[in-house]
């Protein structure tokens, strides 16, 4: 392709971060040095344009090296994957962290959400704003000189730790970069951890809640088995139910899972055997498999905790998955905030491809399979099952269009299997105790244990692993409840996407059933409790200025709507309503209405989903008056 | 062999029939609910939508009940299904319609697009109630804005992607405050015509606007003025610098223009144009939609080559003295 690209020439650093990706450049074509060869030699069709799968990779690349994204480092990215620049800067600009503007090397994002707000959040932006300046946006005016050995802070949307509450994410650019995402910040630590001093905030991730509880499938080895070491998984169980599945060929598995019945955990809850039998039964291929990774509910962090506790497990559900559906190539995609999981994943898979249970020829059985990780750049709408291709292509996160679905036509237009981290991480179980055994576990409509994040203003936030049954006051109080001296005033169930509830509805059984017939929703499992000093209008607000953030862009509804939304909660919360509060609730729900209805994906659907529950059920709005 | 032996190459098409608003409707697989209620003459609005393009479905206003489907459908791309009960005018597709055409009207300036203005009544839309529009920003501000951030909203005045236009070369101008981000331009300078690549959508939600690399001017970047981003553009917010000079001057004047149908004198391609002449000076080109050879589309010579025309000058012109 004849690109056209601004004059901007990449630095060597730049240059360097990117031939480190993609190896050398091969001709003058690609942006190497034009020499003789090269006039006389034709670049392009089908081989050039296929590389266009690697532009996030080489985004990242330059990012994480130089700490933002030049012209001269775009124009050079372009040249090498034959993708045009106005193309490269589409998609940089869709992800929140990329900067097309100069930026210091170090900064911290600083969790504002809504999990961190229950733990101090707001207070610890104020210190910071107070001590280190405000967040940092670009430079401003004709400010342009940025020291490199500066540092920065931004505000983030939730960063999956909200069971270590407030988080930070640093990342300094170099080579090698370092990322860390870590909990409990305070403000003097993390003007110490800006200053340069990584033992200022700690990185310790705490055992799981019900650590030793025999009875735990999912979460069994975290804390307990090394997450670094192979034969530690084997000795706790690791790669039998692979094992098993060999021996029951891919149809067995297929009939395993679906006996089990097991409904998929991302938030659809969509029979997982169903999707496996349509995947297998596509005649198209190759097929793909991809695990969502991309855990970006607020609130959420369950899949994180699998990831970075038991990375074995997951690389083995998806060898698991690829043999059942036919799948030679999985990919892990992988949320950009997750370093320490992206580090423990990453060594798991090197040590399975040494050890022959990846590659060519898995466990001498003769099936093939690979995985390679990709990671994400701060988008939420990426975790969507179809815009979740187009980030892994190369395009800009944008949700498709459904019909055609996934399994009919995902990843590069092939017939794909994608699952969560906790759907995949049940099939270790299913096979290893046969899926009728499976099928027995919870209750009829709800087969199996469900991975529940308790935040907020509990005692004891954490991960917890309950069979499906639990009531939500069970697990509330599994968590320790709010503490003395305080009263649970509300529970936001599924994350920014799901409902609050009110105390009297807390004997709700957690079962797909249990929350459908009380209309609300299990989502990613969030179970975010808030006592009586957290001011619900903030949150809301915060869960508006989320999904305005977070909306793609692409369809009239959510675009505009979630605008819409957040410019109301803003209104009322500032007492400047138009017209009465009540007339501010009506037009919240027409605005609502419309983003359910219209909208193209999840995102838009439910993006009113929490405020209309805090109207209609908590009734937030009475005693707000106008002014 | 003679003619009437020929056996036509493609298969015949099958049919599908469906029920639309209680009427059955039989059309060919393949079509979409669009064509198929445009062809029992129920209209449908639609502004992302186009003929020649790949259907995007990202306005919305196009929505219909489909039976059995939890949300709304996008009639312009969904393809008819046998036994499909279509409803194109219930209380919640009237809602939907409504609310899209609320939103754009409040957010984006909608005076050069045809037609909306009985869409607003005719629905009911009042896009005053989100409150006054905020003034429009600074220019370049909107081209800046950090993804995934944003400043707290106003308590009084409704978010616009309000700013001023761009006007960077001679030909043709972009006025971003009318644009509803149809996706039409970045197809027709993409792969769906002209493969150019000089614009994408950058940036993300309300922030996503049109851009070329780091929104550069026009003449710095890949753009070759074909043009076939003004002809596709629903909203006036890409428009010939001679229809903006017009409007600025207050001399645009659409209904006393003629259109004057010819062929493009540059190459063998032997494009149609149409010659939009007001005052008898040709004041825009543009190609029919449904025309075989151009779709549409031109390019720079046919688009804005015909200055010489106009030059009437006797000494300027010694073929016509």
């Amino acid at each position: 392709m004849d690109l056209h690209l601004l004059d901007a020439k990449p630095t060597a650093e730049e240059r360097e971060a990117l031939d480190a990706l993609l190896g050398k450049p091969l001709s003058g074509w690609e942006g190497g040095v034009r020499g003789a060869r090269d006039t006389r030699t034709a670049a392009g069709g089908h081989a050039s344009r296929e590389r266009r799968h690697l532009l996030l990779p080489a985004l990242h690349a330059v990012q994480s090296r130089v700490g933002w994204i030049s012209e001269g480092a775009l124009n050079h990215i372009a040249e090498r994957l034959t993708v045009p620049p106005a193309d490269v800067y589409g998609v940089a600009t869709f992800y929140a962290l990329l900067s097309l503007s100069p930026r210091p090397r170090r900064v911290l994002h600083v969790c504002d959400d809504i999990g961190c707000r229950c733990r101090g959040a707001e207070q610890l932006c104020a210190e910071l704003e107070r001590t280190v300046g405000p967040p940092y946006h670009g430079p401003t005016g004709s400010r342009h000189e940025i020291p490199s050995d500066g540092a920065v802070w931004l505000r983030s949307p939730c960063l999956g730790l909200c069971d270590q509450a407030p988080a930070a994410l640093l990342s300094i650019a170099g080579a090698p970069p370092v990322e860390r995402l870590f909990g409990s910040v305070s403000a003097p630590a993390a003007s110490r951890t800006l200053g340069g001093d990584l033992g200022a905030t700690t990185l310790a991730r705490p055992v799981p809640p019900q650590h030793g509880d025999p009875t735990l499938r999912l979460l069994r080895r975290i804390g307990v088995a090394d997450p670094k070491s192979l034969d530690d998984f084997r000795a706790h169980g690791g790669y039998t139910s692979l094992r098993r599945a060999f021996e029951l060929g891919p149809e067995g598995v297929i009939r395993e899972v679906t006996e089990a019945k097991l409904l998929g955990r991302g938030g659809a809850a969509f029979p997982t055997g169903r999707k496996w039998d349509a995947v297998a039964r596509q005649p198209v291929r190759p097929h793909y498999l991809v695990c969502n990774a991309d855990e970006s509910e607020p609130g959420t962090f369950k899949d994180r905790v699998l990831m970075e506790g038991d990375p074995f497990a997951v690389i083995e559900a998806m060898t698991i998955g690829a043999y059942a559906t036919g799948c030679e190539k999985g990919f892990i995609y992988l949320r950009g905030e997750y370093p320490l999981a992206h580090e423990r994943l990453e060594n798991a898979i090197r040590i399975a491809r040494a050890r022959g249970l990846l590659g060519d020829n898995i466990m001498g059985q003769g099936f093939r399979f690979d995985i390679e990780i990709r990671k994400g750049g701060g988008a939420y709408i990426c975790g969507e099952e179809t815009a979740i291709f187009n980030s892994i292509e190369g395009f800009r996160g944008e949700p498709r269009n459904k019909p055609p679905y996934p399994v009919q036509s995902g990843l590069f237009a092939k017939p794909t299997l994608v699952n969560n981290v906790e759907t995949l991480a049940n099939v270790l179980e299913i096979l290893r105790i046969g899926g009728e055994a499976y099928a027995r576990i919870g209750t009829a409509g709800s087969t199996g244990t469900r991975l529940f994040c308790l935040c907020g203003c509990v005692m004891r936030p954490g991960v917890y692993e309950v069979p499906f049954g639990a009531t939500l006051r069970q697990l509330l109080d599994l968590a320790g409840g709010v503490g003395p001296g305080h009263t649970l005033r509300s529970v936001l169930l599924g994350g920014a996407a799901g409902v609050f509830v009110r105390p009297d509805e807390f004997d709700m059984p957690l079962t797909f059933e249990g929350v459908r017939a009380a209309q609300a929703t299990l989502g990613s499992g969030v179970i975010m409790a808030f006592d009586e000093s957290i001011d619900l209008l903030d949150i809301l607000r915060r869960i508006a200025a989320f999904f305005r953030d977070e909306s793609c862009g692409q369809c009239v509804p959510c675009r505009v709507g979630t605008v819409r939304q957040e410019e109301a909660l803003h209104r009322i919360c500032s007492k400047q309503t138009r017209g009465s509060p009540a007339e501010e609730a009506a037009l919240l729900d027409e605005i609502g209405l419309a983003m359910k209805d219209a909208s193209i994906c999840g995102l838009g659907q439910t993006a009113y989903s929490a405020v209309e529950s805090a109207l209609k059920r908590l009734r937030v709005l009475e005693g707000v008056v106008a002014q | 062999m003679s003619a009437d032996q020929l056996v036509p190459l493609q298969a015949s098409r099958r049919t599908v029939e469906l029920t639309i608003d209680g009427d059955p409707v039989r059309v060919p697989e393949g079509t979409t609910i669009l064509d198929a209620c445009r062809s029992k003459g129920t209209d449908i609005p639609t502004l992302c939508y186009l003929k020649t393009l790949h259907p995007v479905n990202v306005c919305r206003v196009c929505v219909v009940e489909v039976e059995g489907s939890r949300v709304l459908v996008p009639s312009c791309s969904r393809a008819v299904e046998p036994a499909m009960v279509v409803t194109t005018g219930s209380d919640r597709v009237r809602h939907s319609r409504k609310m899209v055409l609320e939103f754009l009207a409040s957010s984006v300036d909608l005076s050069a697009t045809p037609d909306v203005e009985a869409w607003l009544t005719s629905y009911a839309a009042r896009p005053e109630r989100y409150g006054p529009a905020a003034p429009p920003v600074a220019a370049g501000e909107r081209d800046s804005l950090p993804t995934g951030h944003h400043p707290p909203p106003s308590t009084t005045h409704a978010a616009t992607v309000g700013q001023p236009v761009k006007v960077d070369n001679e030909l043709y101008v972009r006025d971003y405050g009318k644009c509803i981000l149809c996706y039409k331009c970045v197809e027709a300078c993409g792969t769906d015509f002209q493969n150019t690549f000089a614009i994408a959508v950058a940036g993300r939600g309300f922030d996503a606007r049109i851009s070329t690399e780091f929104a550069v001017e026009l003449p710095k970047s890949a753009c070759v003025y074909c043009g076939n981003c003004i002809a596709v553009c629903p909203t006036g917010a890409l428009m010939f610098k001679s229809e903006f000079d017009h409007r600025q001057a207050g001399t645009w004047k659409e209904a006393e223009q003629t259109v004057t149908a010819t062929i493009c004198p540059y190459c063998g391609v032997g494009c149609t144009l149409e010659l939009h002449v007001q005052d008898n000076e040709i004041v825009k080109v543009s190609s029919p939609l449904d025309h075989e050879v151009t779709s549409g589309n031109l390019c720079i010579k046919g688009r804005f080559g015909w200055r010489y025309v106009q030059n009437r000058k006797a000494a300027d012109n010694p073929r016509t003295s």
